[in-house]
């Protein structure tokens, strides 16, 4: 386009313009070597008190929160869509069969190199909820990071059906922000989404309401 | 003149507009409460971290880095987004932003559109440019709804409708959708808002965002969001448009492990936000097939030029300095007129219009410093007021109509009377007798006639003591020895018989 290759080199020069001397990459990136960050990248706490506050963040969100053994993902995961009154959910093509309890259908949606297109956004809509696994999640602040990698599907699926149940490892859960970007950064071109409790607002009267336009209902299964 | 499109929204001044909000008590406490809330909460959770200070530190180092080399980073950015499968338009200024924006949704032959909170968005009036091409633009964000349905301007840019209520939100929501029943708890008016909107996420194909940040190493954007409204607009049509001013951006993914702690608990006074969006250009199977960045300058790349004030475009937009701000505490955003509000407003809304407008803007501030304390990426915004007055002075100066401009013959005026004793009781002597008349009960001068009136429009002021001290001094009798050698005593005295206000 025409113009906007003159718009960009407008605004281009206006730039250097204003800032006058310009300098080469690697000076550029040596200072930005150099930056601080002097604030705390690596968690302190052990590990027991690292998931007790991880599980105590998601509570204060208003998620629900358990602590599984390995041996028993497919028994609790039927425990928990019981509980919850859901039938049908849609789940990531990759997701380990033996995490399925009988008695639900599951839908397999994305991933690669499936047969069947994926679920539209009505139809998603029409699901009880959706299961997945994560990528990383942060105990300080209750996070919970999706990358769009194994048994964490598009970013649709834990999206539009309103309830979505997380199935994190002990191993995954990291104490800080940072050791989370340390974990995410070499797949940092996948799409990345950090969710910290059931969607919300506090638009009005800075009251936080949960349940806008995300999942409404969220439960954790953290498993050892 | 003013231009057609301006994020600055009318002609009148700061305290013209303050006065008529100050009387406007509901909004004032809505306001109010609002404010006071949000800043209880970011205190905790910013009085928590052991390393908020070394967090603000790295914030503003990251920022000011980027700035530094906008043109490296931009360049940067716009490659590596065009390589994951993005494309990047670039805009002069607000208008040529509007027809690019028009121009791609036109492309898909569509009447209504999805939006993504943006300020970005309202400085360059996209909404009402694409209303006169016959677009429909819906706002998702809660409150950028009840903001749209009531016909009603943001006054925050984190919580834009902060200064209404639930009542006036259910009032509009009844009217607007129709919902006659509908109930007045907060959870009642979100799932109305949920009803309402579901359906249009589900059916549009085009959607128009801001961004909070662009990421230069792999050319991803990162938006920060509660509801999911972003979440639905990001993912579910089959376009995305994001329009992001330039200073947006950030060198590498891994920077964003400092705003996303410093922004939201800034912004919202959580420890993290429900909801963070990080993506790059088009995946195939995985949200829009089709992704747009329209980088906008609109006047902020000769602000870069400005040594002292280019921390301005530092800014992350997290609002804690409204919220901290006394003057905004009063007024509400609206008395700035402009789309950025409080204290980032008055030192960016004058300098996004060269200091033609917005000129009484950066003296809305008590200098307290409130603002800079708080501010998660270390802006100096009293430093930059106090800068920016200053160029207006002297811009002033260099016009007639600046120098016979009240500020300009007061501060002869006082220079003249300043420099000669016998001047300055001569015209307290005149002062004391023509005040008279506008001197209250409680001893105070609410309103002087014009020139005066500039001065007493935003204040009241102590009227003129009986005696001056000068008065005082000579009439008094001569003190004696000891209390003249005695500082404490003298004190003492001149503290029961001086005259008063001084
Ligand atoms: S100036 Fe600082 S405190 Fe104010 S909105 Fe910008 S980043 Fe936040």
């Amino acid at each position: 386009m025409d113009s906007s290759f003159s718009a960009r080199g407008e605004v281009l020069r206006s730039i250097r313009l204003a800032l006058g001397q310009r300098m080469e990459a690697e000076r550029v990136a040596a200072q930005y070597d150099a930056l601080p960050r002097d604030y705390k990248r690596a968690g302190t706490l052990s590990q027991e008190d690292k998931l007790q506050l991880f599980l105590r963040r998601l509570e204060e969100y208003g998620a629900g929160v358990k602590f599984v053994a390995r041996d028993a993902i497919r028994e609790e995961i039927g425990g928990k869509l019981a509980a919850r009154g859901c039938r049908r959910l849609v789940i990531p093509r990759d997701l380990p069969a033996a995490w399925l309890p009988l008695g639900f259908e599951f839908i397999p949606n994305g991933g690669e190199g499936e047969l069947s297109p994926p679920l539209g956004a009505a139809e998603m809509d029409g699901m009880d909820g959706a299961l997945t696994g994560c990528t990383v999640a942060v105990a300080e602040t209750g996070s919970i990071v999706l990358q769009s990698g194994p048994r964490q599907g598009s970013r649709a699926l834990t999206l539009v059906p309103d309830y979505h149940l997380c199935v994190v490892f002990a191993g995954q859960v990291v104490e800080t922000v940072p050791e989370s970007f340390a974990v995410l950064d070499s797949t940092s071109d996948l799409p990345t989404t950090f969710f910290s409790g059931p969607s919300a607002t506090a638009d009005i009267e800075m009251t936080r309401i949960k349940g806008v336009h995300g999942p409404r209902f969220l439960d954790v299964l953290v498993v050892d | 003149m003013k231009p057609a499109v301006s994020s600055h929204w009318s002609d009148r001044d700061f305290p013209e507009a303050a006065r008529e909000l100050l009387e406007d008590s509901q909004t004032r406490s809505n306001v109010r409460h609002a404010t006071d809330v949000i800043q209880a909460k970011r205190d905790a959770v910013t009085g928590e971290l052991p390393d908020w200070q070394q967090l603000r530190d790295a914030g503003e180092a990251i920022r000011a880095h980027s700035l530094a080399h906008l043109d490296f980073y931009l360049e940067q950015f716009e490659q590596a987004c065009t390589r994951a499968g993005g494309q990047v338009h670039w805009a002069r200024d607000a208008a040529e932003a509007n027809q690019i924006i028009l121009g791609l949704i036109q492309r898909h032959s569509v009447t209504e559109v999805l939006k993504i909170k943006t300020m970005t968005s309202e400085e360059v009036g996209l909404n009402p440019y694409l209303e006169t091409h016959g677009i429909r633009a819906h706002e998702t964000d809660l409150a950028e709804l009840i903001i749209q349905l009531g016909k009603d301007k943001p006054s925050h840019f984190v919580v834009p409708a902060l200064h209404k209520n639930r009542m006036q939100v259910r009032e509009i929501f009844q009217r607007e959708m129709h919902l006659p029943e509908l109930g007045e708890r907060p959870e009642d008016l979100a799932s109305a808002a949920r009803s309402y909107l579901r359906e249009k996420f589900f059916r549009l194909k085009v959607a128009v965002s801001g961004a909070n940040f662009l990421i230069a190493e792999n050319g991803a954007v990162c938006i920060v969001e509660s509801e999911g409204n972003g979440r639905m607009c990001l993912t579910l049509p089959d376009v995305l448009i994001s329009l992001v001013g330039i200073e947006k951006v950030l060198p590498r993914f891994r920077d964003l492990e400092v705003f996303l702690q410093t922004l939201p608990r800034s912004a919202t006074g959580e420890r993290m936000n429900p909801y963070n969006s990080i993506w790059t250009g088009v995946r195939p199977g995985d949200g829009p097939k089709e992704f747009h960045v329209v980088l906008l300058d609109n006047r902020r790349s000769p602000i870069l030029g400005d040594a002292e004030s280019r921390q301005t475009l530092q800014c992350i937009r997290c609002a804690a300095c409204l919220n901290a701000c006394p003057v905004y505490h009063q007024t509400g955003g609206h008395a700035y007129e402009s789309v950025y509000a409080g204290p980032i407003g008055a030192i960016l809304t004058p300098q996004l219009h060269s200091l033609e407008e917005g000129r009484s803007l950066p003296y809305a501030s008590s200098l307290c410093g409130a603002c800079y304390e708080v501010c998660p990426v270390k802006i100096n915004i009293p430093e930059v007021l106090i800068h920016l007055r200053g160029k207006i002075v002297e811009e002033d100066q260099k016009t007639l109509r600046g120098q016979l401009g009240i500020w300009n013959l007061g501060m002869a005026t006082a220079a003249m009377l300043l420099a000669s004793g016998a001047r300055l009781s001569m015209a307290q002597r005149m002062g004391q007798i023509a005040q008279k008349i506008f001197v209250n009960r409680d001893g105070m001068i609410e309103r002087l006639p014009f020139p005066l009136s500039g001065w007493t429009q935003t204040r009241d002021m102590k009227s003129l003591p009986k005696q001056s001290f000068r008065q005082w001094w000579s009439e008094r009798a001569a003190p004696s020895e000891a209390s003249v050698g005695n500082p404490d005593r003298a004190g003492h005295a001149a503290g029961r018989g001086g005259p008063d206000g001084q």
